[in-house]
C-alpha cells in the first residue's frame, strides 16, 4: 500500500516537473534560469573535486586488480583496456550518481523537508506560486546538465588514475597507454554511460525531492526522510543500472 | 465575502471538520477560537486551498473554489494575503526579499517601484531598517511582523492569521493584535484570525466563531460569546479544565491492556 503510493507520488511529481520544465516556457511561464543555475553550481560543479578524487582513486584500484589478475596470463597489456572500458561503461556513471546522491540528493531532501516544516512550501503555494516550478524544476534541470558532465569528469579521473598506476608499476609510458586507451574504448561505450548517468539523475532528483516535499512530522522527519532519500535512490540507481546494462548487452 | 457551507473533512479515517459553516462579510474581523486540536487552522488551510474538503463549499467573493482550476484560483489567491503561524518567512532570502517575491513574481512592476512597495509595507509593520536582515537574525515578534509585512504586498482584500499571538509575550502579542485592528481601519480588509487567545480574541474581533471537535458551536458578537450559556463556551471561557477520568476500573484496564 505503501509502496503504491510512493510510486504514485513519484509518477505525479515526474508528470509536474516534465510539464514545468518542458511546457509551461511555451505558454509564458518561462524556468527559473537563475535559481537552475545556482543549483548547478551547489549540486554539480562544487562536486566535481569529490567526485574527481573518487574515481581517480577507483581508477587505481582498477589497476592494481586487473593487473593482478592479468598479469598471470601475462596480459597486463590489457589492464588500460579494462580500466578504460569499465570506469566508462560502468563505474564512471554509477560512482558518480552515489557520490551525488549522498551529497547533492540528501541535500535536495533536507531543504525541501525543511521547507516543509517551516511552512514555507505553504507560504509559496498560499501566493499562487507553485512550488514544483520554483523548487523542483531547477533541481532537475541542473541534474539533467551537470550529471553527463559530472560522469565525463569521473570517466576521465578514473582512466588517468589507472594509468597512474601502469606509469609507475608496469613501466608504460604515457602515450602507449593514451593510444591503448583509444584503441579499447568505443563511442557506444562512452554514450551508454552519458546515457545512464542521465537516468540515474532523474532518480536522484524525483525520489529526493519526493522525500523532501512529503515530509510530515518535525525535524525528525527531515531527518527520515533525508535518510531513506539516499537510501531510495542508491537502491533504484543500481536497479537501473541492472536494467539498463542488460538493455545495452542484448542490444549490442 | 468568506462562506463556507457544510465543510467536511478527514485526514485519513479521522473525521477533522464536521458540517462547518461559517459566513465572514466583507470588512469584518472574524476570529475563530478553540482549544489544540479543534480544526481551526484545518479551516484556514482551506479557505487558500492548502487541503481540499471531503465535501461542502467554500465561496471567497460568491465564487465557489473547490471545483476552480488553479490557474483561476491563482488569480483569486493574489487577493488573499496569510499569515502563517511560523510566519513561514523564506530563509534563505533577506527580509527584503521576501516581501519583493510576490510582487516579483507576480507583476511586471519596475525593480525601482517594488523597492518603494516593500519598504512602504516593512515600514507599516514597524521593521523600518530591518530590509538586510535575514529571518533567523529577526525575533518571533519581528518574525511575525515580517511575515505579515510579505502578506500584505500585494495589497490582498483579506488577510488571514493563523495563530497570530502563538509563542509571543504579552506585550509582543498585543502589539500585533493592534498591528491587525489598525489594518482593518486603514485598509477595510476582511480579516480571518485562527486563534486560543482569548484576550486578543476579544480584542480584534467582530464577530467569534467557537469551534470544538471540528464543529462550529457558537457564533456570534463578542458580547454574545461573552454571554453563552453553551457548557463548552463557557469552559473555554472560564478556563476550566476538562474532569478527569475516574472510572477505577477504566483506568486499571488500560494500564493492564497489552
Amino acid at each position: 500500500m505503501g509502496l503504491i503510493r510512493f510510486a504514485g507520488g513519484l509518477y505525479d511529481l515526474s508528470a509536474k516537473a516534465a510539464y514545468w520544465t518542458f511546457v509551461a516556457p511555451f505558454k509564458g511561464r518561462p524556468i527559473k534560469w537563475g535559481d537552475a543555475l545556482h543549483q548547478m553550481v551547489v549540486a554539480g560543479f562544487d562536486s566535481i573535486p569529490i567526485v574527481a578524487l573518487i574515481s581517480l582513486f577507483i581508477g587505481i584500484v582498477l589497476g592494481l586488480q586487473g593487473a593482478y589478475q592479468l598479469a598471470k596470463f601475462g596480459a597486463t597489456y590489457f589492464v588500460t583496456a579494462l580500466v578504460g572500458v569499465s570506469m566508462t561503461r560502468e563505474l564512471g556513471p554509477l560512482i558518480t550518481a552515489i557520490v551525488v546522491a549522498g551529497r547533492s540528493g540528501s541535500a535536495f531532501a533536507a531543504e525541501l523537508g525543511t521547507m516543509r516544516v517551516s511552512e514555507e512550501i505553504d507560504a509559496l503555494e498560499a501566493m499562487g506560486l507553485n512550488s514544483v516550478r520554483y523548487l523542483v524544476v531547477p533541481k532537475y534541470l541542473a541534474m539533467i546538465v551537470m550529471m553527463p558532465c559530472l560522469t565525463m569528469i569521473s570517466d576521465f579521473a578514473g582512466i588517468l588514475g589507472g594509468t597512474a598506476f601502469e606509469m609507475a608499476q608496469l613501466d608504460k609510458t604515457f602515450s602507449m597507454c593514451l593510444s591503448a586507451t583509444r584503441d579499447a574504448l568505443l563511442m557506444r561505450d562512452i554514450i551508454t554511460g552519458l546515457i545512464k548517468s542521465l537516468v540515474f539523475g532523474q532518480i536522484i532528483t524525483k525520489i529526493c525531492c519526493y522525500e523532501g516535499l512529503s515530509v510530515r512530522g518535525g525535524a525528525e522527519g527531515v531527518g527520515k526522510a533525508t535518510t531513506s532519500s539516499v537510501v531510495n535512490s542508491i537502491f533504484l540507481i543500481i536497479f537501473a543500472d541492472v536494467v539498463f546494462t542488460a538493455i545495452f548487452y542484448y542490444t549490442s | 465575502m468568506i462562506r463556507v457551507e457544510n465543510l467536511v473533512t478527514y485526514y485519513g479515517d479521522r473525521l477533522i471538520l464536521n458540517h462547518v459553516n461559517l459566513d465572514c462579510p466583507a470588512g469584518e474581523t472574524m476570529v475563530i477560537l478553540g482549544g489544540s486540536g479543534t480544526g481551526k487552522s484545518t479551516l484556514l488551510r482551506h479557505i487558500i486551498r492548502l487541503e481540499r474538503p471531503a465535501s461542502g463549499r467554500i465561496f471567497i467573493q460568491n465564487q465557489d473554489i473547490c471545483p476552480m482550476s488553479e490557474d483561476r484560483f491563482n488569480l483569486l489567491r493574489r487577493k488573499i494575503g496569510m499569515l502563517f503561524q511560523s510566519a513561514a518567512l523564506f530563509n534563505s532570502m533577506t527580509v527584503e526579499e521576501n516581501v519583493a517575491l510576490p510582487l516579483r513574481e507576480l507583476t511586471q512592476l519596475e525593480e525601482s517601484t517594488i523597492r518603494i512597495m516593500t519598504r512602504i509595507k516593512l515600514d507599516l509593520v514597524g521593521l523600518n531598517g530591518f530590509e538586510n536582515f535575514m529571518p533567523s537574525e529577526l525575533s518571533g515578534g519581528m518574525k511575525k511582523r515580517a511575515g505579515l509585512a510579505r502578506a500584505l504586498a500585494m495589497d490582498p482584500e483579506i488577510l488571514l492569521f493563523d495563530e497570530p499571538s502563538a509563542g509571543l509575550d504579552p506585550i509582543t502579542a498585543a502589539g500585533i493584535d493592534s498591528l491587525i485592528k489598525k489594518l482593518k481601519a486603514a485598509f477595510r480588509m476582511t480579516i480571518v484570525v485562527v486563534t486560543h487567545e482569548l484576550a486578543s480574541a476579544f480584542r480584534i474581533a467582530d464577530r467569534i466563531t467557537v469551534m470544538e471537535h471540528g464543529e462550529v458551536i457558537a457564533t456570534g458578537t463578542p458580547e454574545g460569546i461573552r454571554q453563552s450559556r453553551h457548557p463548552r463556551v463557557l469552559q473555554f471561557m472560564n478556563r476550566i479544565p476538562d474532569d478527569e477520568q475516574v472510572d477505577q476500573q477504566e483506568y486499571l484496564r488500560s494500564l493492564t491492556q497489552t
